[in-house]
């Protein structure tokens, strides 16, 4: 059984939890084991916090890495902000020994020490690499027959130069995650755009990010979808929430329901609804659970 | 083009702090392709949004035009310009630098100063309520995830942390500075 440690951050744990259940649960299943990291924070976001103060940023998110150091695992991450923050912390700190120096007399302090002995991962990228398509399809009891609009989100990807995970334009390795659950990946028009939260731009601009999901919200729609996949939190947040501001502010109604992959992963495993927290979001489509009742039937309880 | 530039309005010393960031300098290497501002999901929101003349206004040493540009903050990070510039720009990275630039110029909006003090007395920028601790009940979860919102230690070494390096007083509002 493989082990790493679970970095929740702020948004699965906090907002949308059926994230952590469904992650703990189905990784379980491909005979991956979560241990808490104990005592983990904000990562902190890496547009955000990184643009206010540098040091501020790298000392906190090597924090959060030397948790995980201390108990000699991998770190997993089911967000595209915390992946972001804690590779490319991750990263420099162990590239650049003066900024290692300087920030390890600050953790010094606090009673931790950066020594560079572990990696950061994310579900997909993990589970795309290290457990890979056809051991995920093996372990699926209910192919869910879906049409989904898939989205990579930013950091999962970019930059590439620190990610290496191939194409940031055209990349399919997410898509080959999702069709192992029986799932069509629908192709949509600019697929990989921006849902237009992060950077702090939600927090600053609110109208103006809601536009971005506008525009995404309006190819995923002509695509004509069941539901939206992600990888992140943040981009769930903003999808979900982001419909019902949209809305109210522009009048635009989509109804297309939100679902990161550990739980469309859950769905596939015949995991109980309950148990998944997709009914814990802002929008709710009959139809959409319908249709998942109708696939599942006895396991929807 | 009506606005003019005028070369009593460049701070060089804003320009070589910019560059304090790894490879900024390489700004000096754009040749105005377009490459940049013409896939940015942003600028197709907001045309006033236009990374390439932040960088390039950045590279002159436009100091006071730059900091105080509302535009600063549109940036969502995505990265696009940064992967498709052909000669190694690093657009995001580089803004970021500025943006702290303007931070420590005590130029900050209210709502990213209100998510920074969250994190200082909560560790996390999005922090749990009463409905989420329902959410985490309903789905077999312990109602408190074991974060720092369930270790007072690790909140208090997140808090010290924040402290040493000023970053509570950098965040902190206006009158409580003075």
């Amino acid at each position: 059984m493989s082990k790493l440690s679970f970095f929740l951050g702020c948004i699965a744990p906090n907002r949308y939890p059926g994230i952590e259940a469904a992650t703990i649960k189905t990784l379980e299943k491909l005979g991956i084991e979560l241990v808490d990291l104990k005592g983990a924070s904000c990562c902190p976001a890496p547009g955000v916090f990184r643009s206010f103060d540098k040091i501020t940023w790298l000392a906190l998110a090597s924090r959060n890495v030397t948790l995980s150091e201390e108990m000699g695992l991998d770190i997993l991450t089911v967000c595209n902000g915390c992946f972001g923050s804690l590779v490319d912390a991750n990263n420099i700190m162990k590239e650049d020994p003066a900024l290692k120096e300087e920030v390890n007399k600050i953790l010094k302090e606090i009673g931790h020490e950066f020594k560079g002995t572990i990696e950061v991962r994310h579900i997909i990228e993990y589970l795309s690499q290290e457990v890979g398509a056809e051991k995920i399809k093996a372990a699926v009891t209910i192919p869910m027959d879906l049409n989904v609009a898939l989205h990579y989100g930013c950091h999962l990807v970019k930059p590439s130069k620190e990610r290496h995970l191939g194409s940031t334009e055209n990349p399919t390795f997410f898509d080959e995650l999702v069709e192992a659950t029986g799932a069509t990946s629908v192709d949509y028009e600019d697929k990989m755009a921006c849902c237009g939260a992060g950077g702090g731009a939600r927090t600053a601009v609110l109208d103006t990010s809601l536009q971005m999901v506008v525009n995404k919200l309006d190819h995923m729609k002509a695509a004509g979808v069941d539901c939206i996949i992600d990888a992140c939190p943040f981009c769930h947040l903003q999808f979900d929430v982001g419909q019902t501001e949209v809305k109210k502010k522009f009048n635009k109604v989509y109804d297309i329901p939100v679902v990161h992959y550990s739980q469309l992963l859950g769905l596939a495993m015949g995991l109980p609804l309950s148990e998944l927290g997709i009914d814990q979001n802002l929008i709710v489509n009959e139809e959409f659970n319908k249709k998942i009742e109708r696939i599942r039937g006895g396991a929807n309880e | 083009m009506s606005d003019i530039i005028k070369t009593s309005d460049f701070d060089m010393e804003f320009r070589d702090e910019v560059f304090k960031e790894p490879d900024a300098d390489k700004i000096t290497l754009c040749f105005n392709c377009t490459g940049c501002t013409s896939g940015c999901p942003m600028a197709e929101q907001e045309p006033e949004y236009n990374i390439r003349k932040f960088l390039r206004m950045a590279n002159l040493g436009m100091k006071d035009a730059l900091l105080n540009s509302p535009y600063l903050w549109y940036c969502t990070t995505c990265y696009k310009c940064q992967e498709r510039c052909p000669q190694g720009v690093k657009n995001v990275d580089t803004l970021l630098k500025i943006r702290t630039i303007a931070i420590q110029n005590g130029i900050m909006l209210d709502n990213h100063r209100k998510v920074s003090q969250l994190v200082i007395k909560l560790g996390h920028a999005v922090p749990i309520n009463d409905d989420a601790k329902e959410k985490r009940k309903d789905v077999g979860l312990d109602d408190t995830p074991p974060t720092v919102h369930k270790f007072e230690d690790a909140l208090g070494e997140v808090q010290k942390l924040l402290k040493i390096t000023g970053f509570d007083k950098l965040v902190a509002d206006e009158e409580e500075k003075s």
